[in-house]
């Protein structure tokens, strides 16, 4: 009796706490839809100043602005083709190396590597994450560089150069600098994330899955390709992407080793320039104009291209999953 | 309490009074006066008291922040023209000189010993000759061994006044180069391995890391690094090497005073010692200033550093400006700002 008394007519003061918690929890709920319509807000604010900004630019060149090779500031003709070819095939370059590398890592480190040796070779790997790029810059400029062009780029065009139609890629005078060796130190700085991110998603992998793999008699190979893969892919995507976007963007690594030349050329040997670095050579002394919107083009260009490669990679990700879904 | 406060209003003005007509200037612009701007400034805080807060973040920004009246006076490598001063109502005046170095990176080859001329250096910048073994730096360097190897070109990947003189002389030596490429602080540069390094030390280091290169900096940048720079033809035909006197001959040959806004680049002056890529850095300020107080400190300071900052400058390996055009700026530019 007394309990259900309770119930139907709580006491003065346990509806003043409710009450008070009712507001709580409504305050929070707003302060944190807040915090999350900040982000759009700001993200949609970026958008908009942008493509003002870049309006006078894209009226004066038109949509041949994406697929000019000029940059003239003396003469005031602005297209972005060079720079985006840059960002985007020294982006390529950085991923084609740093994935299997870091496959190669995260595999060693969750199925093969003896136990002692995991956390320090795994703490190792995400120093290197935390490198300042301009670090990454230096070494690429003043110790990579040199030595791209003494050893490397010779035997590379001795070899890889000689190949019919693929030759034209590896051409050129030796100079350390350019697209290729942009996007070698690129695959440096990505790999890390990549590497660390893959590690972490395949220590996630329910040891009875590999185990009743490995009872069966799977080998090592057959158990990553069957078990660990498919169940982590959306992870892997994931990591690979959070690379590709840090090499979309990267600013001043890029800078030191690209060359910033604005030339579309064939080989990879030569200077180029990405959207980063372009903007990063030229936003301080730009004259208000065409030149300054033009740069203001390029750098919507970039939010364009990664908002792409960011979409493209949840299509897929929903896309296999709604495969996997028929399959079992 | 109220007593005490009244004392210590009474000490900090007695404290403050020495420097009662202490201001503080601002400054904004080009980069390579920098150092020597920051040195006259400290001797001038000695002894007037007065601050100068100046940022170096190039010539544009510089001309950018004084029409934005964010500061007192705006600093250029590149002048403005008379026309566009006017316009503004603004006044322009050379403050320092220094040259620019072509610089090289060639395996045995020692500084000053290839000679060159203003038509084939800007061919080199411009990819007609692509090569160290061209048969016309052959024939001005009898008896020097230059190996062959494709020439690498180093350049300005950002806009800079380092760019605007450079670019300047070789457009006033070579038609071709003045055609096709003209001049200014952001040029297209043709020659097929061009290569761009940020700031004069993005050029240094280009150039000292990649083999048969090719770039131009600051005379100070190419001092300090020990750089190979090459000897150059001057206007009176004689091979000068870049050093203080060379840079001072080129300003002798100046007169500053027949110019409108005085904006002119130094380079291709005539006299038989003049080296010929010599520029001034050149201050901005506005006729009828906003805050005259703190121009008339911005004149009184550039005023101390015309004539007590010769040596400071000279150990910065820069060159002051000449006696005459100091005296022509004082009677003629100093005048014209209202400080009152």
């Amino acid at each position: 009796m007394d309990i259900t008394q309770s119930h139907s007519t709580p006491t003065p003061q346990a509806l003043r706490i409710a009450k008070l918690q009712r507001v709580q929890d409504f305050l929070f709920q707003r302060v944190t839809q807040f915090f999350a319509l900040g982000v759009l807000i700001a993200l949609v604010g970026i958008l908009i100043s942008l493509t003002i900004n870049a309006w006078p630019a894209l009226r004066t060149f038109g949509p041949g602005f994406f697929f000019s090779t000029e940059w003239d500031v003396v003469n005031g003709q602005f297209g972005g083709l060079i720079a985006i070819y840059g960002t985007v095939v020294t982006s390529l370059i950085a991923l084609l190396i740093a994935v299997p590398l870091s496959f190669g890592i995260a595999v060693f480190l969750t199925e093969l590597c003896p136990q002692p040796l995991r956390r320090p070779l795994g703490t190792a790997i995400e120093l290197l994450a935390a490198v300042p790029s301009i670090i990454y810059g230096m070494f690429g400029l003043f110790i990579f560089a040199p030595l791209f062009a003494e050893y490397i780029q010779p035997v590379l065009a001795a070899t890889l150069g000689q190949i019919p139609g693929l030759g034209i890629l590896f051409s050129g005078a030796f100079n350390g600098i350019g697209v290729l060796c942009a996007g070698l130190i690129l695959a440096m700085m990505i790999l890390p994330f990549i590497a660390s991110v893959m590690r972490d998603v395949f220590d996630i992998v329910p040891p009875v899955l590999k185990e009743s793999a490995y009872g069966i008699g799977c080998t090592t190979w057959e158990v990553v390709k069957n078990v660990v893969l498919p169940y982590t892919k959306a992870g892997v995507i994931g990591g690979v992407m959070l690379g590709l976007g840090r090499a979309l963007g990267e600013t001043m690594a890029v800078t030191f080793v690209i060359g910033n030349a604005h030339r579309l050329s064939a080989s990879l040997f030569s200077p180029g320039t990405s959207i980063a670095s372009t903007l990063a050579n030229e936003f301080g002394e730009a004259e208000a104009g065409n030149h300054l919107s033009s740069l203001f083009a390029l750098g919507l260009a970039l939010f364009v291209i990664t908002f792409v490669v960011l979409a493209c990679a949840k299509w897929m990700l929903s896309n296999m999953e709604k495969k996997q879904g028929l399959k079992t | 309490m109220k007593s005490f406060l009244k004392k210590a209003l009474v000490i900090s003005a007695i404290s403050l009074a020495p420097a009662a007509f202490a201001v503080d200037m601002t400054g904004a612009g080009a980069t390579f006066p920098y150092p020597i701007y920051a040195k006259w400034a400290e001797a001038f805080k000695a002894k007037t008291g007065s601050n100068l807060n100046y940022q170096s973040i190039g010539s544009s920004g510089g001309i950018k922040q004084i029409k934005a009246k964010t500061v007192d006076f705006g600093a250029t490598d590149n002048p403005v023209k008379f026309e566009e001063l006017e316009a503004d109502g603004m006044v322009q005046f050379p403050a320092i000189i220094g040259g620019v170095v072509p610089v090289i990176n060639v395996d045995g080859v020692k500084p000053g010993e290839i000679k060159l001329d203003g038509p084939t250096l800007a061919d080199i910048f411009q990819g007609v000759i692509s090569d160290w073994g061209d048969k016309r730096i052959a024939i001005m360097n009898p008896g020097v061994k230059i190996p062959s190897g494709p020439i690498t070109v180093v350049v300005r990947a950002d806009g800079s006044g380092t760019t605007a003189i450079f670019s300047d002389y070789l457009a006033k030596t070579s038609s071709l180069f003045k055609d096709s490429v003209g001049s200014g602080a952001n040029v297209k540069w043709p020659a097929a391995s061009t290569v761009g390094g940020k700031g004069n030390e993005g050029v240094a280091a280009n150039v000292t890391r990649v083999k048969n290169a090719i770039g131009y900096v600051e005379y100070a940048y190419a001092k300090k690094n020990k750089m190979t720079y090459i000897a150059l033809k001057n206007k009176d035909g004689n091979f000068v090497a870049p050093d203080d006197l060379t840079f001072a001959a080129a300003a002798a040959g100046t007169d500053w005073s027949k110019i409108p806004g005085m904006g002119t680049f130094i380079t291709n002056a005539s006299g038989a010692k003049s080296w010929p890529i010599t520029g001034a850095s050149f201050i901005l300020l506005y006729k009828n200033p906003e805050n005259k107080a703190n121009a008339a400190e911005v004149i009184k300071f550039f005023d101390f550093a015309f004539k007590d900052g010769k040596k400071m400058a000279e150990e910065l390996d820069y060159v002051p400006m000449p006696d005459a055009t100091t005296d022509f700026i004082r009677k003629n530019v100093f005048t014209k700002v209202v400080t009152k």
